[in-house]
């Protein structure tokens, strides 16, 4: 039977049909589904682990013990499992080990574009290319069976396009069967990766990928389409729809996989076609190595970067509008044939008026809003963190001067500290990213004594990804009950004396508490806790509050808190001619962080509004 | 336009659904999505999650054929736009085709640079006349209102899918099978309801 599946669930179903019975992983834009829908399978394990090193490891633990396992992980997610990635590539398994690397192209939620690929080189491992849901499903069963022929761990790369994108996919409903009958493999020549062994096995994976590539010239994953000789295209992963979207004369060379390449059907298509191009996203992965057979590709490549792609860009991701144009721009389509309009670039004078932004924002009743109007007010140099509350950043907050990765902040923050900087540096993380790779960096601030004010904003929760479990929330990816980690005695462990814990909302209080602390040296850390405000109990708690007309005179002061629910009223105050302020009730959840900011009292508290609507007067506070 | 006939319709139709994070546009997307596949269509659905879901624009896409390669439109490929909310018709309108059908409903949600009085918001004679450079047919339909009436501004997703169906002349059976499927049980009669409703509209324009 047909099913619509988007390709993070296809994966899911995929592992759980080809019997894998771990997954370990850690959340990640566009890989977090992957691992939700796992879990919900019988027979299996799910967790999130801590971080994506954490998830390999364990998933390596699972396959030496004769299990199939898999993780799942966004692109810069394999940064931080690099280091695991590059020994299990050198032991090689027991039973099948899937890693499947989900990138970002045009980074619709990330930090950074990369293509993924390159690591399956650089680590001499496989790695498959799905361009739909129903590639995602096969090739996550052909990835197990293929580990174990090659005894190798795979990697299945999928993008943001192929994650989210549902289309139908056939799947078989069977479960192949599981093994549990096996002793732990002892095999320390094989899995302790001393140099003595590690020597011996470089020689033997750099064979493994020749034998690979032998049996690439055959695998049913890559196939010619033969259509017209005029042009070939070798593609793979979602620029193959581009391709046959764009291209629909041409002959294609349809890699599934795309590492390694398979020579000598590159060299027989190449020679069958008069024309050949490579089309693919981000990096001229195939390209150069295409290049490097010696196979003459067309387009003449930039002398100055030679890096760069010739044809199609290498940065963002691309959509047949991109395709098409750049082929036009190279000469390989005419700009316009008969009456087909499809992506034709028109003037268009469609901006007779101005379309105002709609940046992301933290939303109505973010507890991370009351830290960062501190730290905007206070104009302390912020080193932010990978989260929801990356947002700090935005106007009118303007709350943040640093974000790269997870975990940098306190690193960053104390770099800045030990060179010197007069300034104090505050540096802001979220629970999970405290959990993530955040303590050995608190650690790092601990142990070396420098100035630096680090502040966890603990939603409950990990939120940017969708509300994922973490240590901290006391319940695991199956929903079992479990211990919720606290996060103080971990930081006082580690040596660090001046910790508080404050309410998210209770502004007063964290601007009381860092001025004081700006007068102290040595590490500090202010947790601000506040379930975030989208959980199904915080929901619960959501009473819309309201600005009393005749005491708001439209100061704007509300406005500078950035809540989406605080707008300018078409009323005006009569003695300064300002508008008044005004609250959106069905966005407005009653945190009372711009109550407590209004110089004025001009907003009701929740008691008010609650005394209100029981019937009994209200009087200002 | 002339009435299609689904049981023998084998062309290509590009979907838009655009607005703003949280208002039930990923769902309206999916059940769309479902429509085509029980019309024995090719379907690809298309989105973007993660940080756009923060109050950002929000841009789902869907495509049926007979066979859909790209998943994604480009711009100006699109052939109906359904959008949630006024701005965001204009944010995408370039990814439509000449003529393509709006169906916009009568919501704004302010962003955050008019909020702070940087920017303003147009005014419903500002978008469509920014609109007729690419189409005139646009319908305005008062979603939100409406499901307001009903109770339960959540709804507005499938007014304007039934809005949507009566545009394109879908079989009833059809899109409410796709509902069910894809709506919690207690909430599927106020859906029908909501169904309905956008179904019976009387919009001239259609």
């Amino acid at each position: 039977m047909k099913r619509l599946l988007s390709g993070n669930e296809a994966v899911a179903r995929g592992a759980w049909e080809a019997g894998a019975v771990v997954g370990s992983a850690y959340p990640g834009t566009p890989s977090t589904e992957i691992m939700e829908t796992f879990a919900l399978f019988p027979g299996v394990y799910a967790e999130w682990a801590t971080n994506e090193k954490v998830a390999l490891d364990v998933v390596v633990g699972a396959a030496y013990a004769g299990r199939r396992a898999f993780t799942a992980m966004k692109h810069v997610g394999l940064n931080v499992a690099a280091d695991a990635l590059f020994y299990v590539s050198m032991t090689g398994i027991e039973a099948g080990l899937v890693i499947v690397s989900a990138d970002d192209p045009s980074m619709h939620s990330s930090q950074n574009e990369q293509d993924n690929r390159q690591y399956a080189r650089f680590a001499r491992i496989p790695c498959l290319d799905p361009s739909d849901s129903q590639e995602a499903y096969d090739f996550m069963i052909t990835a197990f069976t293929l580990s174990e022929q090659f005894d190798t761990p795979v990697m299945l790369r999928m993008t943001t396009r192929v994650c989210h994108t549902s289309s139908p996919v056939e799947v078989s409903e069977e479960r192949m069967t599981v093994s549990t009958e096996r002793k732990y493999p002892r095999n320390p020549g094989k899995y302790i990766m001393v140099p003595a062994n590690a020597r011996r096995h470089h020689a033997w994976i750099e064979d493994r990928m020749i034998k690979i590539s032998r049996f690439s010239e055959t695998f049913s994953g890559n196939r010619v389409e033969m259509r017209s000789a005029h042009l070939g295209i070798i593609t793979g992963g979602i620029a193959y729809q581009y391709a046959r979207e764009v291209f629909p004369e041409a002959s294609i060379l349809k890699l599934g996989m795309v590492y390694p390449l398979p020579v000598e059907m590159i060299r027989n298509f190449a020679n069958s076609v008069e024309k050949l191009i490579v089309l693919e996203e981000l990096d001229p992965f195939i390209e150069e190595q295409v290049r490097l057979m010696g196979v003459e590709v067309f387009g003449s490549r930039p002398t100055e970067y030679p890096a760069n792609k010739s044809i199609f860009p290498v940065v963002g991701e691309l959509d047949p509008f991109v395709v098409f144009h750049s082929a036009v721009a190279a000469g390989l389509l005419p700009r316009s044939q008969g009456d087909e309009v499809r992506w034709k670039e028109e003037k268009r004078e469609i901006r007779f008026v101005d379309i105002p932004d709609r940046p992301p924002v933290l939303c109505p009743g973010c507890p991370h809003r009351g830290a960062f109007y501190v730290l905007h007010k206070l104009g302390l140099p912020v080193n932010g963190d990978i989260g929801c509350y990356t947002l700090g950043m935005t106007s009118p907050l303007n709350a943040m001067d640093t974000c790269g990765c997870m975990g940098a902040s306190v690193g960053v923050a104390h770099g800045a500290a030990v060179a010197g900087d007069a300034e104090r540096h505050v540096a802001v993380m979220g629970d999970s990213t405290f959990f993530h790779t955040g303590m050995p960096a608190l650690l790092n601030v601990a142990y070396n004594q420098s100035d630096v004010l680090t502040i966890i904003m603990d939603n409950r929760v990990t939120g940017m990804t969708g509300h994922q479990d973490n240590p901290g929330t006391g319940k695991t990816l199956q929903g079992k009950e479990t211990v919720a980690v606290e996060i103080e005695p971990i930081v006082q462990a580690m040596g660090i004396t001046r910790v508080k814990t404050v309410k998210g909302y209770d502004v007063k209080e964290i601007e009381r508490t860092i001025k004081g602390w700006l007068k102290m040296k040595g590490p500090a850390v202010l947790i601000t806790r506040e379930e975030c405000a989208l959980l199904p109990s915080a929901r619960k708690r959501w009473i819309p509050l309201r600005v009393i007309p005749g005491l708001c005179n439209g100061c704007t002061l509300c406005f500078r808190v950035g809540c989406p629910a605080i707008s300018q009223s078409p009323e005006m105050d009569p003695v300064h001619q300002r508008p008044l302020a005004q609250i959106d009730p069905l966005l407005c959840t009653g945190c009372e962080i711009c109550a407590q900011i209004c110089p004025r009292n001009a907003i009701l508290l929740r008691s008010q509004v609650e005394m209100e609507t029981s019937g009994d007067e209200y009087a200002p506070h | 336009m002339p009435p299609i006939n689904w049981n023998t319709f084998s062309g290509e139709l590009s979907f838009l659904f655009v607005g703003v994070g949280g208002q039930g546009i990923i769902l309206a997307s999916d059940i769309l999505a479902g429509v085509g596949l029980k019309l024995g269509l090719d379907v690809k659905k298309a989105e973007i999650h993660g940080m756009s879901q923060r109050g950002g624009s929000v841009l789902s896409q869907v495509r049926w054929g007979a066979k859909v390669f790209s998943p994604i439109i480009g711009k100006g490929g699109g052939d109906f736009m359904i959008a949630f909310e006024k701005l965001e018709a204009l944010r995408f309108c370039d990814y439509l085709k000449k003529d393509a059908r709006v169906l916009l409903n009568d919501g704004a949600i302010l962003p955050i640079p008019v909020i702070q009085g940087e920017a303003s918001y147009p005014t419903n004679t500002q978008i469509v006349e920014a609109l007729s450079s690419i189409t005139r047919n646009v319908v305005w339909v008062n979603g939100t209102r409406l499901a307001e009436q009903l109770g339960n501004p959540r709804l507005t997703n499938v007014i304007l899918l039934g809005a949507l169906a009566q545009w394109l002349g879908l079989p009833d059976e059809v899109v409410l099978e796709a509902i069910t499927e894809r709506v919690p049980e207690t909430y599927l009669a106020q859906n029908r309801e909501a169904y309905f409703l956008g179904n019976h509209l009387p919009i001239s324009q259609m």
